[in-house]
């Protein structure tokens, strides 16, 4: 059973077209990522599938709630938490929460013990009285996730959900995501964070100028590339020098002390490449598996442009 | 089943105890824009209103003159200024909805939208009642004397509510408009400019040519009128007829408007 499902979604600004037909389908119970430099189109997918904007062709269903006939199905279903912090910046954690639990009729005292029960999980409790503009980023990533919670919904949308995060708190995400997976939620997360995607997605669409590139499990992704790569460090030019011409690459970078070889990850091409460095120094050799980077790489030709102007 | 549009009630009752409570949290905006009109109130009765009570001329409460003359010639048009320095604050707090994700999330959640608006308009009514009986009690404090009758009174009341629900949907349509809290508290400060290109503070009569005849037909002029008539016992004429209508048109604008642009999708 989907609990996602989106054929052939368009939406276009003017002559900028922000996506060119978007189809993919998310398994209930499961994690599915979109993965995709800024500027991707991911954010807008969000907002259609979450009843925000309306798409200019295509049709969904989000928990078996048509986007186009029922939009208050979906809304009575889902959660959002998107990238910029939607909560009440003029009321403390708790009322915050308790405002969302008002607002989906939950009577009062179950009110009451719902927003204690998610101020205790997300470790806000302390932080109950005092408004957001107090709090870190972390926390206020936190209290948004908390309140999207408040409803018990079946699908989650995840817009972004670490970015501008430290890694601690990150990694603090990541464990509430699994958390919630774990409780039989769906997901649905964006991110420009291969790594991110990498760890929790069950699936992954890469996500590239409005169009879905590759789809399929991090493995399937990266088995789309064919290898990954050695690096050899060196203690000085010297050997650099000497196991340069040895094997016939030129080094990395202008000051860096290492090579960068390709391989296919195995023990004899490994034991090859060292036997024909007989006699330089090698300080270190490191083999690096092929990484949603690479596989970006290859099935675009450029880089993710993750540095782009927001 | 039950769909978001069965509880726009109870929604707007939600909105309105959130609105109500970023003022109690927050009373610096209520008390600065409370504290403008007792400003301008004791500004005008106190520094120009020995000289400028004398030039009224007929315009004056029988047989005042004077300062005390001008406190009745001002007091209705403070009144009026309560309402239009309170509205800037609910043009300020849509913006501030409206430029946050909290409106956002509030969109992608099964709950009546227009609630958001009502607990503003309402909130605002609420605000604006409390503002007006103190400005009206400071007014009374410094020698303001009306002559009106309980019914006058009831008409007081029923003119300065109509003055806020319209003036209280522009100003939410001025902040829906607003690209940015910053433009949100500048755009309504027409509404407090207007009373004084008018009969607010001066008699229309003293006005040179071009901006008597502005100040003939602007709508503040036959609203501030009305009150002053009815709370000093001065004839009225039909002016209480324009006065209601251009609040009943001021209402359908704003209202429409602000509907409009609400509809307006924004991811944002």
């Amino acid at each position: 059973m989907n609990a996602i499902s989106a054929r052939g979604l368009r939406k276009s600004y003017g002559d900028k077209v922000v996506l060119g037909g978007i189809d993919f389908d998310v398994e209930e119970g499961s994690v599915f990522a979109l993965l995709g430099p800024n500027g991707a189109g991911k954010t807008t997918i969000v907002n259609i599938l979450c009843t925000l904007i309306t798409p200019d062709a295509g049709s969904a269903t989000v928990a078996g709630a048509d986007l186009a006939q029922n939009p208050d199905g979906i809304r009575r279903a889902i959660g959002v938490t998107g990238q910029f912090s939607a909560v009440d910046d003029l009321l403390n954690g708790e009322e915050n929460l308790m405002l969302m639990a008002d607002l989906h009729r939950l009577p009062r005292r179950k009110s009451r013990a719902k927003v204690a029960g998610l101020l205790e999980r997300f470790e806000l409790t302390e932080a109950a009285k005092a408004v957001p503009s107090t709090y870190s980023g972390g926390m206020r990533r936190k209290l948004d996730l908390a309140m999207t919670l408040v409803g018990d919904p079946r699908v989650i949308f995840l817009d972004e959900p670490t970015t501008g995060l430290d890694p601690r708190s990150r990694q603090a995400m990541w464990d509430i995501v699994r958390d919630l997976v774990a409780r039989g939620v769906t997901i649905f997360l964006t991110t420009q964070y291969l790594d991110e995607a990498d760890h929790l997605a069950d699936r992954i669409a890469v996500l590239d100028h409005g169009r879905i590139i590759a789809e399929g499990t991090p493995e399937q992704l990266k088995r789309r590339v064919p290898g990954g790569h050695v690096e050899l460090s060196f203690t000085d030019t010297d050997a650099l020098r000497r196991a340069a011409t040895d094997l016939g690459v030129s080094p990395v970078g202008e000051a860096g002390l290492t090579l960068q070889l390709p391989t296919d990850g195995s023990v004899a091409s490994l034991r090859a490449l060292l036997d024909r460095l007989e006699g330089v120094a090698v300080e270190a050799i490191a083999v690096h598996t092929p990484d949603l980077e690479d596989v970006f790489l290859v099935l675009t030709g450029h880089q993710p442009e993750t540095e782009a102007v927001k | 089943m039950t769909t978001a549009e069965d509880f726009p009630m109870r929604d707007s009752l939600i909105m309105l105890r959130r609105n109500l409570r970023h003022m109690q949290r927050y009373p610096t905006l209520t008390l600065m824009l409370l504290g403008q009109p007792i400003l301008f109130l004791l500004l005008f009765v106190y520094v120009f209103g020995g000289t400028l009570g004398n030039g009224l001329g007929d315009a004056a409460s029988p047989g005042a003159t004077g300062r005390a003359a001008y406190i009745g010639f001002v007091a209705p048009t403070i009144l009026i200024i309560t309402i239009t320095g309170a509205i800037l604050g609910t043009a300020i707090s849509v913006a501030m909805d409206m430029t946050r994700g909290i409106m956002a999330r509030f969109r992608t959640m099964s709950i009546s939208k227009a609630s958001v608006l009502t607990g503003h308009v309402i909130g605002t009514l609420m605000q604006t009642a409390m503002g007006l009986a103190v400005v009206l009690g400071v007014a009374l404090a410094v020698g303001f004397r009306p002559s009106a009758g309980p019914l006058d009174w009831l008409a007081v009341i029923g003119l300065l509510l109509l003055v806020t629900v319209a003036l209280t949907w522009m100003a939410v349509a001025l902040g829906l408009k607003a690209k940015s809290v910053e433009t949100a508290s500048n755009t309504p400060l027409i509404f407090t400019l207007l009373p004084f290109l008018g009969s607010g503070f001066v008699p229309n009569g003293s006005l040179p040519a071009g901006l008597r005849w502005f100040a003939e037909y602007q709508p503040f002029t036959p609203v501030i009128e009305t009150v002053r008539g009815l709370l000093l016992g001065t004839p009225i004429g039909d002016k209480w007829l324009l006065a209601v209508g251009w609040c009943a048109l001021f209402t359908l604008l704003g209202y429409v408007w602000s509907r409009s642009l609400f509809r307006e999708e924004r991811v944002r």
